[in-house]
């Protein structure tokens, strides 16, 4: 399989003289790590473990226990070599993600509403309305500015195309809670702490104001029952995995961190307890699934909502970002269908490519998963953070057969992807610097206009070999440089 | 803010001042354990550092015997003991993680790294080897944790709560010191007849007060020998005295009347009325009545502020 690197143009890195074979953008970064002492990597690792954990820039690992029996915190595993990205790959990757949410949000607006697209015959209708992810409830309610995926994460990876160039896919869409922005963050701040004379040299484009950012999304969204809304981060607690990330964009905004027991609805709307009586809730920026958000509407036994948030939300009383009911737009039975979408709502060509895809609802994309197992990646439509996934050429036979029965009991339930040979970028392991897969998460944010803070979250597949970034199998983040021109 | 919010400030802010006073009255145990006394004598001042804290019952369970060795490792390092000074450190720690974005960095990092190093102390045994520094370790940390607190936090109710926590906890904390030194004399408040014990009684004495960092301001306040009135006198009723249960009592009053909205909050009209108590008692009157009965019935009455504190406030309708 052919393969790509961020850094350099061949690959092992062992066997080729490295000044000669490096791309453009790293050259600077490539001479600056040529005149580093050999311990400098070791030692700025150390340094940045010990500052992690005293910012408690952890993340809990679910099923976990430490010798008390306490749940484990864990540091994610932060890489010092930054992905660098340059100016003109951003400027049009940026394109692409502009058009690809705008699309996304028309697709769940016309679900909820007309249903131009199925009417079109663009979609079958029985994959949106037999999908777990469409929800009845959402029928016919208009959301302030018509805008349902607030903060998008769009998944992207880069592989060679038939020429051996790099060619960027987005992997996946994230539409309903994504997560991994406040690593985005820290790891910047750790890279200008550990290697500010890096910067110096670079001109990285910042991404600190992402909160500010996010705060003006978030007072778009407010419906109009107000000039100055009141805006509020939900979060499931302290024992959620991402509870950092809540607590510290809360803190960045400028705004409260609620569980479901600070809220109550009266009257339609929604207040919290203070310490100086109930105050009205206009926007929440929730970190909840949709199925814990309303007892009185989904899961009876959660205590992570609140009741009757759904019929204040109902009511344009509240706004929930993201709305309730993204997941249709981001499930991965509905992914195939993106780049129809950008063509039939914008009437504009995709910037960005999607990774072919074979449906094995479909008897000939069955058939051919089938006869191709060992080759192809194969999810579960509703599975995520690396979960429930199949990776072919990295799995035994056993675990293929047993996968290959699940998908023939439940086809609809699955879809299977090529292998794409992710491009790797060195990374600092315990052998030294070698080459490790990589992917992309840019965080698209959409108020009264669509925008984000250039590059994202890069995570990387610490494992050798490993295609699989999520924290929670094992994976990593760098920080990732947008050079600006 | 949220109720849930000054909830966690509150309780965060307790657990400090916990683990500092439990740091102190181990550490004044510990070091009058160093000097010559009696097996009897010694054995005393360990009862009481369990009576004074509500844990004899619970140290009864685990050990047959009170020994230095095993009150200090029940009081420091016992998980299973939620007054030990880890637990309360972690308990502090926790409600800091719960609302880490209602504190400033610095604040969330003291307390994050208090809990830290508490944890690699306890493992690496540095407790056992000068149980001292230990504790003066802790002190410095609840120090630094008040220091950065009122040095870098929003004047807000946030500070308020985390501010009403603190003094709330000290009064309680001090008085039991109070109570349970001065009832540690067991003949009479003013000790014991013969001259040995006089002696003893001076080291008594200043050791309490040493507890509460108290001994070079009595000298200053007083400028005489150390008498067992004016050591209460110092600790109960001087409003100059940060210990004292006055000092933490106006500090009370004052932070309550921050958050307040409310001009008829029964909270506030009973925090008031303890402290104009204060305010106007006397050393005389107080002993006349018994220091004891007094004591006991001060800490009834701040366990009931503490009650009313979280009726009103912190888990609000």
């Amino acid at each position: 399989m052919q393969k790509f690197d961020e850094m350099y143009t061949k690959l092992p890195y062992e066997f080729f003289s490295k000044g000669e074979q490096i791309r453009d953008h790293y050259k600077i970064y490539d001479e600056w790590l040529a005149r580093q002492p050999g311990d400098m990597m070791a030692k700025r690792r150390e340094e940045a473990e010990m500052i992690f954990r005293r910012v408690g820039i952890t993340f809990a690992v679910y099923g976990e226990k430490d010798e008390s029996g306490a749940g484990t915190e864990r540091l994610i595993p932060f890489d010092l070599i930054p992905r660098i990205i340059p100016a003109h790959e951003w400027s049009s990757m940026e394109k692409g993600l502009v058009q690809r949410v705008n699309a996304l949000n028309r697709f769940i607006h016309d679900i909820y509403h007309d249903q131009e697209i199925l009417k079109a015959g663009h979609i079958p209708r029985e994959q949106i309305e037999h999908n777990a992810q469409f929800r009845p409830e959402m029928v016919g309610v208009d959301v302030p500015n018509n805008i349902y995926s607030q903060i998008s994460g769009i998944d992207i990876v880069r592989a060679p195309d038939a020429q051996g160039n790099g060619e960027y896919y987005v992997l996946e869409d994230n539409l309903r809670v994504p997560s991994g922005v406040s690593y985005m963050l820290e790891d910047r701040k750790m890279m200008m702490r550990l290697f500010p004379d890096l910067f110096s040299a670079h001109r990285v484009a910042p991404v600190a104001h992402y909160p500010d950012l996010l705060l003006e999304t978030l007072r778009a969204s407010s419906p109009e029952t107000t000039d100055e809304p009141t805006v509020v981060v939900l979060t499931p607690g302290m024992y959620n995995s991402a509870y950092f990330e809540h607590a510290f964009l809360a803190q960045q905004m400028g705004v409260e961190l609620v569980e479901g027991q600070d809220l109550f609805v009266k009257d339609k709307f929604v207040y919290m307890r203070t310490t100086r009586g109930p105050k009205r809730v206009d926007v929440i920026y929730r970190r909840v699934d949709d199925d814990y958000l309303d007892p009185s509407v989904f899961r009876p036994s959660s205590t992570l909502g609140c009741e009757g948030l759904i019929e204040a939300y109902r009511a344009g009383h509240v706004a929930i970002c993201n709305a309730v009911g993204t997941g249709i737009a981001d499930d991965k039975s509905i992914y195939p269908y993106v780049p129809k979408m950008i063509e039939f709502y914008l009437g504009e060509k995709p910037i960005l490519n999607n990774v072919p895809t074979y449906m094995c609802r479909n008897k000939d994309d069955l058939a051919y998963t089938m006869a191709n197992l060992k080759d192809l990646v194969v999810k579960e439509v509703h599975g995520a953070g690396g979960y429930g996934m199949l990776v072919g050429p990295a799995s035994t036979t056993a675990e293929i057969e047993d996968f290959r029965k699940a998908v023939l009991a439940n086809p609809s339930g699955y879809i299977a992807q090529p292998t794409l040979s992710l491009s790797s970028c060195p990374t600092f392991v315990e052998s030294g610097i070698a080459p490790r897969h990589i992917d992309l998460r840019p965080y698209v944010l959409s108020g009264k206009t669509v925008q984000m803070v250039p590059g994202g979250l890069t995570r990387v597949a610490l494992k050798e070999g490993s295609l699989v970034v999520n924290s929670s199998q094992g994976g990593g983040t760098k920080d990732t440089w947008i050079l600006e021109a | 803010m949220l109720s849930r919010t000054a909830d966690h400030l509150f309780w965060m802010s307790r657990y400090t001042e916990r683990a500092e006073n439990t740091a102190r009255m181990l550490d004044v145990n510990y070091q009058t354990s160093l000097l010559p006394q009696s097996d009897a004598v010694a054995l005393m001042g360990w009862q009481g550092l369990l009576s004074i804290s509500e844990l004899t019952g619970a140290y009864g369970k685990q050990y047959d015997t009170v020994n230095a060795r095993d009150v200090m490792d029940f009081m420091v390092k016992d998980e299973s003991n939620p007054s030990s000074i880890v637990s309360c450190l972690g308990a502090a720690r926790e409600n800091a993680r719960a609302v880490r974005g209602a504190l400033t960095t610095e604040v969330w990092e003291t307390q994050n790294q208090t809990w830290l190093e508490v944890k690699r102390m306890i493992k690496s045994s540095e407790f056992e080897a000068d149980p001292s520094q230990f504790f003066e370790w802790v002190k410095f940390r609840s120090h630094l944790s008040r220091g950065v607190t009122v040095g870098t936090m929003l004047m807000d109710e946030a500070l308020h709560f985390m501010r009403l926590g603190t003094f709330l906890e000290r009064s309680d904390n001090t008085a039991r010191l109070v109570d349970v030194k001065f009832h540690a004399v067991q003949s009479d408040f003013y000790g014991a007849a013969n001259e040995r014990d006089q002696e003893y009684d001076f080291y008594h004495w200043s050791a309490i007060l040493r507890s509460v960092s108290a001994f070079e301001v009595y000298r200053k306040v007083y400028r005489d020998v150390i008498r067992p009135e004016r050591v209460a006198e110092l600790l109960i009723l001087r409003p100059d005295m940060p210990r004292s249960l006055h000092a933490s009592l106006n500090e009370v009053v004052n932070n309550l009347a921050l958050v307040g909205s409310n001009p008829d909050s029964e909270t506030l009209r009973r925090a008031g009325k303890l402290r104009a108590e204060l305010k106007y008692g006397r050393i005389d009157e107080i002993l006349a009545t018994g220091l004891h009965a007094y004591l006991t019935q001060f800490l009834d009455r701040v366990n009931d502020l503490g009650a009313h504190i979280s009726r009103e406030y912190l888990v609000a309708a």
